[in-house]
């Protein structure tokens, strides 16, 4: 049943990606990196990632097609003439050799999930047998992400981060300007989206709900800081597509979304640096409490939370940026 | 305090970004930089003092020994890559305010130095550790601040230059994830130390293979590597001057170590078949790159473009060291790593200073710089002077080892190639001086109007290490030494 379904994903997958070629509309190809970035999401639930297909759900089927769209709102939906025979050779033959070479790489290599492949027989199997001891949460996963490798995800985190930084730096010519004229600007009323106001309504506090559940259940089940921080950000931007940019201005202002996403690095780096004041090594949590498995609950909490903060802040300070060109507010 | 010194240069800069983002005041967060970046670097010195007398200093993140954590391991060559990064970001950082001032807008200001802290951390984070996967994820932070900076360029091109770095950029990062993969895939770990034992145990496998290939296409991307050199120019040249001097001292040297660590403490291709082929191959590939670069340098009309055609130019010599492949070749190609990072510090610096007081790199708009910043000038002809090698400079001392090298695998053509890319070197920097004391077109009188006292020291600083180390050439060349011959020799058993 499995491989079936497996087929099937992966050959959506293939006919999505070649559509997406092929088609020439940018709104279209669009859509079609939604549908992409969905079926990822539902293959990574059958390879068992649940973690991962959460974040690529609402960041690749969701956020990033909108920040697209935006940009082809501000562009233009035509894409220039088609490059001539000679790119399109060079690009296919390149991408062939690419494709090849993957295949090349793979074909000595034990079917997937075997349990011998060297993947599950090295380091894998120590996380699985000691990390109950060492770190006691159920869910193994986070305790690989927030402690055995904690600094790659600090490392992540700050990848998140400079990409708002990134963000805001290109498009900020008018975004402090821009940001004190949404504050002050009225918020429209007799908005021509009722019905979707009101679905949005309900459905809206249910999504931030759901964050909240998945940042603070992740040690037990699939979740995180980045899936709750992504999940939160996707609340707040269907929110501002639906009431408007000053809407959600007014709620969470972008200086103070700024300022959250530097803070949330900062818990997780000074958590760190708790460890170093106390003589341990940096992310060494076992300072933070006199029984060692405790520490290691609280220090995950703590880096969690910074995770999701940041995430979720620099998602909507993102969006921000992006509607900001589109609707420079009502004057 | 001591035992934490191997992630202290790394760790200050990282949470230092977001600590700066915090800054509203632009001079503030200048400042705050300026301060971050300079205790980086004493960390450096220091990190890099322990590791030339104690040997291997080793430090496991979160208290995880590898390989079930993350391990940094630093090394002769982790330490003179650091102290090479860390210096020459120090130094611009305080450098920056003028050229900053005036070519970025004020309200960027302050998040442009957030960027430059971030890039600083990831490049130094690549440099120093010692897991794989880590590595990638400091690229990352690297790569996205970089393509920012150069964004912030002073005309829109900038954005178009920034946009053909992302995606070649991106597209190498990629290569060196799928790599990565592959690597992980085949031995189970992603400790660097711990692939280096068991790769080697697993014979010539297609994986390795193809593993290798997608790492090695990925970093010469990131490395500017002829052919893959095509964002670089574009990107150098209309990068903010400050951005410029930066990416042109330190990114690539980064990718170099990168290529390098992969190559001989991951793959131990040394012990490979493979091995002669690719030394072929980072040889010609060098050559071609000596001389196609070099060639377009000399007919720039533009002089920014034209040192970033220079730096494709001498990406070449350090990789044509690395494909001699021995111990003597590699420890040329790191002596090179150190001097052309202080070569184009001092060029680029000096160009930043022209270009703020003059507003163009144009070689027209140059004329008699000579005579109206003299200071500055002069230090540019002593980096240039560098640049080609003549005996009593660090340059020279680059090509002593590059061309001793040579000799001793008796390739005399390659000596010569050697040789006759240098003399190339000498036409570009001997037209910048041609223009530079010329006399000016029409009678006007040319004012002296020296660069900011700041910029003007650092500027006279990089050139007269220049000069230092082609008379006291012991830091890189021993360094350089023990860092190959550990490569190399040190677990050839």
């Amino acid at each position: 049943m499995e491989v079936l379904i497996d087929i099937v994903l992966l050959s959506l997958l293939v006919a999505t990606a070649v559509a997406l070629v092929m088609v020439r509309g940018l709104i279209a190809s669009i859509m079609l990196t939604s549908v992409y970035g969905l079926l990822s999401a539902s293959f990574f639930v059958t390879m068992g990632a649940v973690d991962v297909a959460f974040t690529e759900a609402a960041v690749g089927a969701g956020v990033s097609p909108l920040l697209l769209l935006f940009t082809v709102a501000v562009i233009g939906r035509k894409e220039r003439a088609p490059e001539g025979g000679a790119v399109l050779v060079k690009s296919l033959l390149l991408v062939v050799v690419t494709g090849a070479l993957l295949i090349v790489g793979t074909l000595d290599m034990p079917p997937f999930g075997s349990p011998d492949a060297p993947a599950q027989t090295h380091v894998a199997p120590y996380y699985l047998q000691q990390s109950g001891a060492e770190i006691g949460i159920p869910n193994v996963v986070t305790s690989v992400l927030a402690s055995y490798r904690a600094y790659d995800t600090l490392g992540e985190v700050l990848v998140i981060f400079t990409a708002g930084v990134a963000v805001i730096l290109i498009l900020a010519s008018s975004s402090h300007r821009g940001s004190a004229r949404l504050r002050n600007a009225t918020v429209p009323d007799g908005s021509p989206h009722t019905i979707l106001q009101v679905v949005g309504k309900i459905l809206i506090p249910f999504i931030l709900l759901f964050a909240f559940y998945v940042q603070f259940h992740g040690e037990y089940g699939p979740g995180g800081g980045f899936q709750a921080g992504v999940i939160f950000a996707s609340g707040v931007i269907l929110y501002g597509l639906l009431f408007g940019l000053p809407t959600v201005c007014r709620v969470l202002p972008p200086p103070v979304m700024e300022v959250l996403a530097a803070l949330g690095v900062l818990i997780f780096g000074l958590t760190g640096v708790m460890s170093l004041l106390n003589g341990a090594p940096f992310l060494d949590y076992s300072v933070l409490a006199d029984d060692p498995v405790t520490a290691q609950h609280i220090g995950i909490m703590v880096i969690e939370l910074g995770v999701g903060i940041t995430v979720a802040s620099v998602i909507t300070a993102i969006y921000y940026a992006f509607a900001n060109q589109l609707e420079p507010g009502p004057n | 305090m001591l035992s934490q010194l191997p992630v202290l240069p790394v760790l200050l800069p990282l949470i230092g970004a977001p600590a700066c983002a915090l800054l509203r005041r632009p001079t503030l967060a200048w400042v705050f930089a300026c301060l971050v970046a300079v205790l980086a670097f004493l960390c450096t010195v220091s990190l890099f003092t322990t590791t030339w007398q104690e040997g291997v200093q080793t430090y496991a993140l979160g208290g995880w020994p590898s390989p079930w954590g993350i391990e940094y391991r630093i090394d002769l060559l982790n330490a003179l890559v650091l102290l090479v990064v860390s210096g020459i970001g120090a130094a611009i950082l305080l450098a920056s305010r003028a050229s900053v001032w005036q070519e970025i807008g004020e309200t960027r200001r302050g998040l442009f130095y957030v960027a430059c802290l971030l890039c600083l951390a990831g490049l130094l984070g690549i440099a120093a550790t010692g897991d794989a996967f880590n590595l990638f994820v400091f690229l990352e932070i690297s790569s996205l601040s970089t393509y920012a900076l150069v964004a912030m360029g002073p005309d829109r091109r900038a954005l178009l230059a920034a946009y053909n770095y992302l995606i070649m950029g991106t597209i190498g990062a990629t290569f060196i994830l799928i790599g990565i993969g592959f690597l992980y895939m085949l031995t189970g770990t992603l400790s660097m130390a711990d692939l280096g034992e068991r790769l080697p145990a697993m014979g010539e496998s297609r994986t390795a293979f193809a593993a290798y290939a997608f790492i090695v296409v990925g970093v010469c991307l990131k490395l500017a590597l002829f052919p893959l050199h095509l964002w670089l120019p574009g990107a150098y040249t209309r990068a903010p001057s400050i951005v410029t001097v930066f990416l042109a001292a330190t990114s690539t040297k980064v990718a170099l170590y990168v290529l390098i660590r992969f190559t001989y403490s991951v793959f131990h291709l040394e012990f490979s078949q493979l091995a002669q082929a690719l030394d072929t191959v980072f040889i010609a590939l060098g050559v071609i790159a000596v001389f196609a670069g070099s060639l377009v340098a000399i007919f720039e009309a533009d002089l920014k473009r034209g040192l970033a055609y220079s730096s494709v130019a001498q990406i070449g010599f350090m990789v044509i060291g690395l494909g001699i492949g021995t111990v003597e070749g590699l420890q040329a190609s790191l002596i090179h790593l150190f001097n052309h990072a202080l070569m184009k510090g001092a060029l680029f610096l000096a160009l930043a200073a022209f270009i703020l007081r003059v507003g163009s790199s144009n070689f027209s708009s140059l004329r008699g710089i000579g005579r109206r910043m003299p200071l500055a000038t002069a230090a540019f002809v002593l980096a240039g002077i560098s640049l080609i090698g003549i005996p009593g400079t660090a340059g020279f001392i680059s090509k002593w080892y590059l061309v001793l090298a040579a000799a001793a695998q008796q390739q005399w053509i390659l000596l010569g190639l050697i040789l006759a890319g240098s003399l190339l070197t000498a036409v570009y920097i001997w037209r910048f001086v041609e223009t530079a004391y010329a006399e000016p077109e029409g009678d006007s009188v040319i004012q002296r109007n020296e660069a900011p006292l700041g910029m003007l020291l650092v500027i006279v600083l990089l050139a007269l290490l220049n000069l230092y180390f082609g008379f006291d050439s012991r830091l890189p060349v021993e360094t350089a030494g023990g860092a190959a011959q550990a490569l190399l020799g040190g677990d050839a058993s």
